[in-house]
C-alpha cells in the first residue's frame, strides 16, 4: 500500500495493515508525512515539534499490538520523552521531560507512535489556537480561519489527514470545541477515567484528557487503550472504566435532552439548524426527544472563569526560573530572578489568567469571589444530575458559532471566553462529553453538536456519535470527496 | 466590580508579575469586564449549596499510595537553567554575600 492510500484509513484499518505486512509501521506513521497531507502541514501549521528520528525509533518499536504503527498527535502539554514539551509557551522553550505522561506511555504500549506535537495556546489557555508562542494553527477549511482550541493543532492534523487520532486536554471544552470546528470527533471523558499524570497542569479539578478520531470507532478504541485506574495519578478513579465495546450499538430507545432555551439567542442559525439535524437523525435512528430548560450558560461561564484561573495560578506558581523554563538573566536577586523570569515567559494570556486567579484567591476576595463560584459549582452539577434523572443524554451546540476569523476576538478576552459557553459546564461537573460532526454549513464550513453524559456515561456517547456518523455519511453520499470523512476543500 | 490601577499592582507583586505603567489601564479594565461578567453568580440561588472543588466525589479516588518512582538528581538537574555541584542554582538569598 502506498502513502497515497495509507493516511486516509481508519486506525484500526491501518493497525490490521501492519500487523498483516502490508505496510511497515514506518510506512504508516510517515504517511502523512510524506503523502498528500503534507501539503497541508505548512499552510496549517498543526504541529509545534516534529522530529522524524524520534518517529523512526517509535515505529520500530512498534510492530504488533491494537495500535501497531498508528501515527497519533499528541498535544504538546503531554510530556514526551522523545520530543520537547514545552505548552508551546517561551517558558517551556526547550524543555524534554525525562518520562511519558501515562497516556502516552498506554499508547506506547499498544503499538502507536507520537507522530508530533500538536500546536496549541499557551498552557491550554484560549480558544483559538492564537495564543501559541509558535505561531497560529490555522482551520484546514479555510485558512482565514481558527481551529477552536486550545487543543486545535491536534483536531487540524487529525482533519487533514497528518495521523487518524490525537490527544488533546479539555479544561474548559479544548478538545471539544476544535474538534467542532474542524470537523472531527472530539471526546472529553468523565473526570478521573484517563490519567492526568505527565498533563501539564492548568486548573487541576477539571483538566481532562481527551481523545480526536476522524470516526467514533477509532476514539472508542483508544479510550478503552487508555482509561482505567493509575497509581501516579491521585485523581484517577478507582474503579474500571466503563465498557466502550458497545460503540455500534445504535441509540433504539435512548432519551436525550433537548434543552432548547440555551440557543433562543446568541447561537449562531447555522449551528441551530445543525442541531435540528442532529436530532432528527438521532430520532429516525429510534432515540426519543426530551425538551426541557436548563441552567443558562453564563453561569457555567462566570464560574470557570474564577475557579480555573485560582487553580491555574496556583499551578503556574513552579515556574520561578529556577528548576526549568526561561530563566532571566538580569534577575539579581530572588524575588526579581522569579518576577523577571515569570514576565518574561509567560505570554499576554497566561498573564491575565494568573492576575484573575490570584485576585480570587486573594485576601478579602476569597469568600465572596472563589468561594461563591465552588458554591456555583455545586449548583451547576447539580443542575446536570437533575437533567440525567429525565434523559440519558443531551444534546446541544459545541459553540455557539462556526469557526471564526483569526484575529476576531484577539482583543476581547471576554468574547473569546463566551465561546467555551456550551462546553464549560462539563468539566465544572465532571461529566463526559462528545462532539460529533453533522453535514457542513453552507460554504463548506464545519459544523457539529455537542453531546454531554453523566458520570462514566463514555458508551452512551460513543454510540450516539456512530449513529450521526453512520446518517451523516449517507447524507453526503452526493458529495464524493466526502464519504471517507469530510475532506477539507483547499481555499 | 472595577478594578483600578494599585489594585492590579498589587495583584501583579503577589503573582511574582512585572506589569509595565503603561498596561496597568488596560488590564485592569479586561480584569473588570471579567469580573463584572461573573457578578452573575449574585443572581444565581445557591441555597443549600456547599462550595465543591472536585467533581466527583473524592470518594471514587484511589487512596494516596504513591509507588516510591522518582527522578535521579541527573534528570531532576538536566533541564535546570542553572545547576553546581548537584544543586539547583540561585542568586543570593542574604544581602552582602557572593552567590
Amino acid at each position: 500500500m502506498s502513502a497515497r492510500e495509507l493516511w486516509r484509513l481508519p486506525a484500526r484499518a491501518l493497525a490490521t495493515a501492519v500487523r498483516a505486512g502490508e505496510c511497515t509501521a514506518l510506512e504508516a506513521v510517515s504517511a502523512g508525512w510524506d503523502g498528500p497531507a503534507a501539503l497541508w502541514e505548512r499552510d496549517v501549521h498543526a504541529i509545534a515539534h516534529s522530529d522524524p528520528g524520534a518517529r523512526a525509533a517509535g515505529a520500530g518499536a512498534a510492530p504488533s499490538g491494537p495500535l501497531a504503527g498508528v501515527p497519533v498527535v499528541v498535544k504538546d502539554n503531554l510530556c514526551t520523552h522523545d520530543h520537547p514539551t514545552t505548552c508551546c509557551s517561551r517558558m517551556l522553550d526547550g524543555y524534554q521531560p525525562p518520562y511519558d505522561a501515562t497516556v502516552v506511555q498506554r499508547l506506547r504500549e499498544a503499538g502507536g507512535v507520537v507522530s508530533g506535537k500538536g500546536n496549541m495556546d499557551e498552557f491550554a489557555m484560549g480558544s483559538s489556537t492564537e495564543f501559541s508562542c509558535y505561531g497560529p494553527t490555522r482551520n484546514p477549511y479555510d485558512l482565514a480561519r481558527v481551529p477552536g482550541g486550545s487543543s486545535g493543532g491536534p483536531a487540524a492534523a487529525v482533519a487533514y489527514g497528518l495521523a487518524p487520532l490525537a490527544l488533546g486536554s479539555d479544561t474548559g471544552g479544548s478538545v471539544r470545541q476544535p474538534a467542532a470546528f474542524c470537523g472531527v470527533v472530539g471526546l472529553k471523558p468523565t473526570y478521573g477515567r484517563l490519567s492526568r499524570y505527565g498533563l501539564v497542569a492548568f486548573a487541576s479539578s477539571l483538566d481532562q484528557v481527551g481523545i480526536f478520531g476522524r470516526h467514533a470507532g477509532d476514539v472508542a478504541l483508544l479510550y478503552a487503550l487508555l482509561a482505567g485506574p493509575d497509581p501516579l495519578d491521585a485523581t484517577s478513579r478507582a474503579s474500571l472504566p466503563p465498557d466502550v465495546s458497545g460503540w455500534d450499538g445504535g441509540v433504539e430507545g435512548l432519551r436525550f435532552g433537548w434543552p432548547a432555551n440555551l440557543w433562543r439567542e446568541g447561537v449562531e442559525a447555522e449551528v441551530v439548524a445543525g442541531l435540528e439535524e442532529a436530532a432528527a437523525w438521532l430520532e429516525r435512528a429510534g432515540a426519543r426527544r426530551v425538551p426541557f430548560d436548563f441552567l443558562p450558560g453564563e453561569y457555567a461561564v462566570a464560574t470557570y472563569y474564577l475557579v480555573a484561573t485560582a487553580e491555574a495560578s496556583s499551578n503556574l506558581a513552579r515556574f520561578d526560573g529556577v528548576r526549568y523554563g526561561h530563566r532571566d538573566p538580569a534577575g539579581h536577586d530572588l524575588h526579581a530572578l522569579y518576577t523577571r523570569s515569570r514576565s518574561a515567559g509567560f505570554g499576554a494570556e497566561v498573564q491575565r489568567r494568573i492576575l484573575l486567579g490570584t485576585y480570587a484567591l486573594s485576601a478579602g476576595y476569597y469568600e465572596e469571589v472563589y468561594l461563591t463560584a465552588q458554591r456555583a459549582r455545586a449548583r451547576i452539577r447539580r443542575e446536570y444530575e437533575a437533567a440525567f434523572s429525565r434523559c440519558d443524554l443531551l444534546l446541544m451546540p459545541a459553540a455557539p458559532t462556526l469557526p471564526f476569523r483569526l484575529g476576531e476576538k484577539l482583543d476581547d478576552p471576554l468574547a473569546m471566553y463566551l465561546s467555551d459557553i456550551f462546553t464549560l459546564g462539563a468539566n465544572l461537573a465532571g461529566i463526559p462529553g462528545l462532539s460529533a460532526p453533522v453535514t457542513p454549513a453552507a460554504g463548506g464550513l464545519p459544523r457539529a453538536v455537542q453531546l454531554l453524559g453523566p458520570d462514566d456515561g463514555e458508551a452512551l456517547l460513543l454510540r450516539a456519535a456512530r449513529a450521526l456518523e453512520v446518517r451523516g455519511e449517507r447524507a453526503r453520499l452526493d458529495r464524493s470527496h466526502e464519504v471517507e470523512f469530510a475532506w477539507p476543500t483547499k481555499r | 466590580m472595577a478594578i483600578q490601577r494599585d489594585e492590579v499592582r498589587r495583584i501583579a507583586g503577589l503573582a511574582r508579575l512585572e506589569i509595565r505603567e503603561e498596561e496597568l489601564d488596560r488590564i485592569a479594565a479586561e480584569l473588570s469586564s471579567v469580573l463584572d461578567y461573573a457578578g452573575a453568580l449574585k443572581r444565581l440561588d445557591l441555597a443549600g449549596c456547599e462550595p465543591l472543588s472536585f467533581a466527583p466525589p473524592a470518594a471514587a479516588l484511589r487512596a494516596d499510595e504513591p509507588d516510591g518512582r522518582c527522578l535521579t538528581a541527573e534528570q531532576a538537574l538536566a533541564m535546570a537553567p542553572e545547576a553546581e555541584g548537584g544543586f539547583f542554582l540561585v542568586p543570593p538569598v542574604i544581602e552582602g554575600q557572593d552567590p
